[in-house]
């Protein structure tokens, strides 16, 4: 694609590469930037990255597979939109993702990023495992398939495969069995929402993924949706309504913290521990729910909230935004996001690093293996830290 | 494999060496109007270790090497003119020691303006240091390279002045250590010892600094910024002079802008002031707008607008976006503060005359001893007459500076020029002496600095 024909052309040599995005808000050190914080070069930056691409597409610099490379080690976080000066930070992201669609019409992809959206293409998910193990997590669990209930709970691709992350949706499946909540699932119907597909520059798979799933949640006559996953939540409430999706969603946490406000659910087992909240980028810095988890581990007897430094919209990505919790451009090195926000949080002296996302949950686990802190903090989801403290409770 | 990579990659490591031509892009570029230039290689070393096997590597095969802060001189110092090895210096960004009775700290060079301002806010919320107002990356050690100031310039002079000792990786590859750190006292004085401060300003040339400790300051409670406006450039030197008479502020800084509109034309001042109450304040403010500046008001010459509490931190980086372009450049001087009125005008004709907002400012430093003034060139990235005009108007200004009897601040090459052809001849040949005894391969940022014949 010339510049001429770029969506951005007249945005994108507005970048001044002055650093602010490098940030959190307080200032306290250059890595909240995922790939930056990994690499620290300037490249990785998010002013190197939009440099990269003027280049690119002025002719100056040939693709190589690096500079595929670097644009989609950008996990799409928001951290640089959030803490650049300039009038058009809010599209920062955007001209990331229109320079991937570049390379997606070029057909030239590092590796792991064509081999995610082709096992999404080919099986409706990035790990490429068969679409008939898609509800295998939900096997005597008790759990209906959707069939006019109020809710429909989306697990999602790593909710539903992964086996980390399953025991999360295990763990919400049953709380909201004992609430009462009236839901079901797709099972071996659901699909990949597409999300990570937007974001990695596949709008055609995304189209296509957005137009079928809410064909079949019209068709079922879905209107409320539960997400598992944050990602999953961005793309329904956000992008879904483009497709004629207008679905009215809900992050899981938002369900769970009405159900203890309205004391359906009484988390009255006392476990004494002091956790620490990590902010997924789907749910903070995209969609502006910062308290709503908090609320819920504060609501939970024994619970000692302690906050990172980098918290909310500073909150420093776990690098597993934009596909990278499987295409892993920021992995192996103490310096991956992810071995850094556990770091974080166990400066805290937190017992439980808890999160509200299963591509976080995996990525933050692994990387407190990594950092061999499992002795002292451990990784959970909240629906397993509120399951944990309902576990006495009668309803 | 190339042989210099692999030993580049030897001493630090494969993912902090490249060679290819994504890194070697975007280190050609300095965020000015100064031409790009590509390095040879990118390397971002970790200790001052690395850094001397680097240098050591570079005198064996002769490569040209340029020691990179926070990038944002914006004017052309870490370009590599002659190619060779980017030394990417901020991944050494350890805070080492924050001493609170002695009021300094020892820090590693990548150390950003921000992550201390931030440490300290954190840590020793009765310390602070004084903050340039350049982008919160700029490293304080590139800022003492070029002689930067700060938000205390006012009480306590240049940032280069409030230095305690450093730690030097000479360009032969020797660490050496300067001030009481040298002799294992500890980091907290630059003196009594012989003078040897022959690192700062000189872009790298003499060494590349690679620990430093800088002076600490009391933070009082309160800080907050006082507004005063008048319309008449010819006022501005005498009330900068009332001002620092008073000692009760920590920042002046007067400038004048065309964007907005209706401020054009009108001289502000923005005056810093700290307390530790409310009372001490009140008392501050009533010396400066009542008894400092109060006849300005009751004579119609000038207008008190407020006083905002907090420090709003700077944000420089909205200057580039003046004509929706991504750049802008300055130069900065040091000046006699007698000559504001015709520093302003002058950069309102120039900016004028190649369709740039104008902006100016000039910041005490010391008491009235001078002033650093900037005048400020916007430029949109993409257009490549834009890019050119402003790059002549900061040649101009270049040479109104000298012209007006100022130095120019961290000049670039063209003002390198300027000032070594009116450069004693005797200090000119003495900075070829020192450059050539401790640097006998001219390795170090070659290009900047030099004397030779055409400068005499």
């Amino acid at each position: 694609m010339p510049m001429a024909e770029f969506p951005y052309k007249d945005l994108i040599h507005r970048c001044f590469r002055c650093g602010y995005c490098k940030f959190p808000s307080n200032w306290m050190d250059v890595n909240n930037c995922p790939p930056y914080a990994r690499f620290r070069m300037e490249t990785y930056s998010c002013g190197g990255r939009l440099w990269l691409t003027r280049a690119w597409l002025n002719a100056q610099l040939e693709w190589t597979e690096h500079l595929a490379e670097i644009l989609y080690s950008c996990t799409t976080c928001r951290n640089c939109e959030i803490k650049c000066p300039l009038r058009f930070n809010v599209d920062i992201v955007n001209m990331v993702v229109a320079a991937r669609s570049e390379m997606v019409e070029a057909g030239r992809l590092p590796s792991a990023v064509k081999s995610f959206l082709e096992n999404v293409e080919l099986h409706g998910n990035p790990y490429g495992a068969s679409r008939a193990k898609r509800d295998v997590w939900a096997a005597g669990q008790g759990i209906e398939h959707y069939n006019g209930q109020e809710y429909l709970l989306y697990a999602g691709c790593t909710g539903s495969y992964d086996t980390r992350a399953q025991k999360s949706t295990i763990e919400l499946a049953q709380i909201l069995r004992k609430a009462g909540i009236s839901f079901g699932i797709l099972g071996t119907d659901e699909n990949c929402d597409g999300n990570e597909v937007l974001k990695l520059g596949e709008e055609g798979l995304f189209e296509a993924l957005a137009e079928e799933n809410t064909a079949l949640f019209k068709k079922l006559g879905i209107q409320r949706i539960i997400t598992l996953s944050p990602h999953a939540f961005n793309a329904f409430k956000n992008h879904y309504p483009q497709y004629g999706g207008n679905f009215t969603v809900f992050h899981y946490t938002q369900i769970l913290s009405d159900l203890i406000k309205s004391k359906i659910l009484k988390p009255d087992k006392k476990n004494n521990v002091r956790v620490s909240y990590h902010d997924p980028c789907f749910l903070g810095r995209w969609n502006n729910e910062y308290e709503t988890p908090r609320e819920i581990l504060k609501g939970i007897p024994g619970i000692e909230l302690v906050e990172m430094e980098k918290n909310r919209d500073s909150a420093l990505c776990c690098g597993g935004g934009a596909g990278n919790f499987q295409i892993d451009l920021l992995g192996g090195s103490k310096d991956s996001p992810s071995r850094r926000r556990v770091r974080e949080a166990a400066a805290t002296g937190a017992d439980i690093l808890a999160v509200a996302c299963p591509k976080c949950l995996i990525m933050l686990e692994d990387a407190v293996k990594s950092e061999e802190l499992e002795g002292s903090l451990k990784a959970m989801d909240i629906a397993e830290v509120l399951a944990e403290a309902c576990r006495t409770e009668s309803i | 494999m190339d042989s210099t990579l692999q030993s580049l990659i030897d001493i630090v490591d494969q993912i902090h060496v490249s060679n290819r031509q994504e890194e070697l892009f975007i280190y050609s570029f300095d965020l000015g109007t100064a031409e790009p230039r590509r390095p040879d290689y990118v390397v971002s070393p970790d200790s001052a270790e690395q850094v001397q096997k680097i240098l050591r590597l570079a005198n064996r095969k002769k490569i040209p090497v340029v020691p990179l802060g926070g990038g944002l001189s914006l004017a052309g110092l870490a370009v590599p003119l002659h190619g060779g090895i980017i030394i990417d210096l901020k991944r050494m960004d350890r805070i080492i020691e924050v001493n609170e009775k002695a009021r300094y700290a020892v820090l590693e060079c990548g150390v950003s303006q921000a992550q201390l301002t931030s440490y300290l806010e954190r840590h020793h919320p009765h310390l602070t240091h004084s903050e340039p107002g350049a982008p919160p990356a700029a490293t304080i050690a590139g800022n003492l390279m070029i002689h930067g100031q700060g938000d205390l310039a006012q009480p306590y002079g240049f940032n280069s002045d409030l230095v305690n000792g450093l730690e030097v990786v000479l360009p032969t590859g020797e660490i050496c250590r300067f001030g009481s750190c040298a002799i294992g006292s500890g980091w907290f004085t630059n003196h009594p010892l012989p003078d040897m401060n022959i690192f700062l300003g000189w872009y790298g040339i003499t060494g590349i600094i690679t620990k430093l400790s800088i002076r600490l300051f009391p933070a009082k409670r309160l800080r907050g910024t006082g507004q005063f406006v008048v319309d008449n450039e010819e006022l501005v030197p005498e009330i900068l002079f009332k001002l620092t008479h008073t000692q009760m502020a920590e920042d002046i800084i007067a400038y004048s802008r065309a964007i907005p509109p209706f401020s054009d034309g009108l001289q502000h001042f923005t005056v810093n002031i700290a307390a530790d109450s409310e009372k001490e304040l009140e008392w501050k403010q009533e010396i400066i707008w009542d008894d400092t500046l109060g006849d300005y008001i009751r004579n119609g010459d000038g207008a008190y607008l407020g006083f905002t509490a907090g420090l709003e931190r700077p944000q420089i980086s909205k200057t580039s976006d003046y004509k929706k372009g991504g750049g802008f450049e300055y130069v900065g001087s040091i000046m006699p503060v007698e000559k504001y009125p015709e520093c302003y005008r002058t950069g309102r004709e120039i900016s004028e005359r190649h369709n740039i907002p104008y902006t100016v400012t000039g910041r005490c430093i010391g008491a009235a001893h001078s002033m650093m003034f900037a005048w400020t060139y916007a430029f949109n990235r993409a257009d490549p007459d834009t890019i050119r005009h402003a790059r002549e108007a900061l040649h101009e200004t270049d040479d109104i500076v000298m012209k007006l009897g100022g130095v120019i601040w961290k000049p670039g090459i063209y003002g390198q020029k300027l000032i070594l052809e009116r450069l004693d001849p005797v200090t000119r040949e003495l900075m070829k002496k020192i450059r050539n005894l401790l640097d006998p391969n001219g390795i170090m940022n070659p290009g900047n600095w030099e004397v030779n014949d055409a400068n005499g």
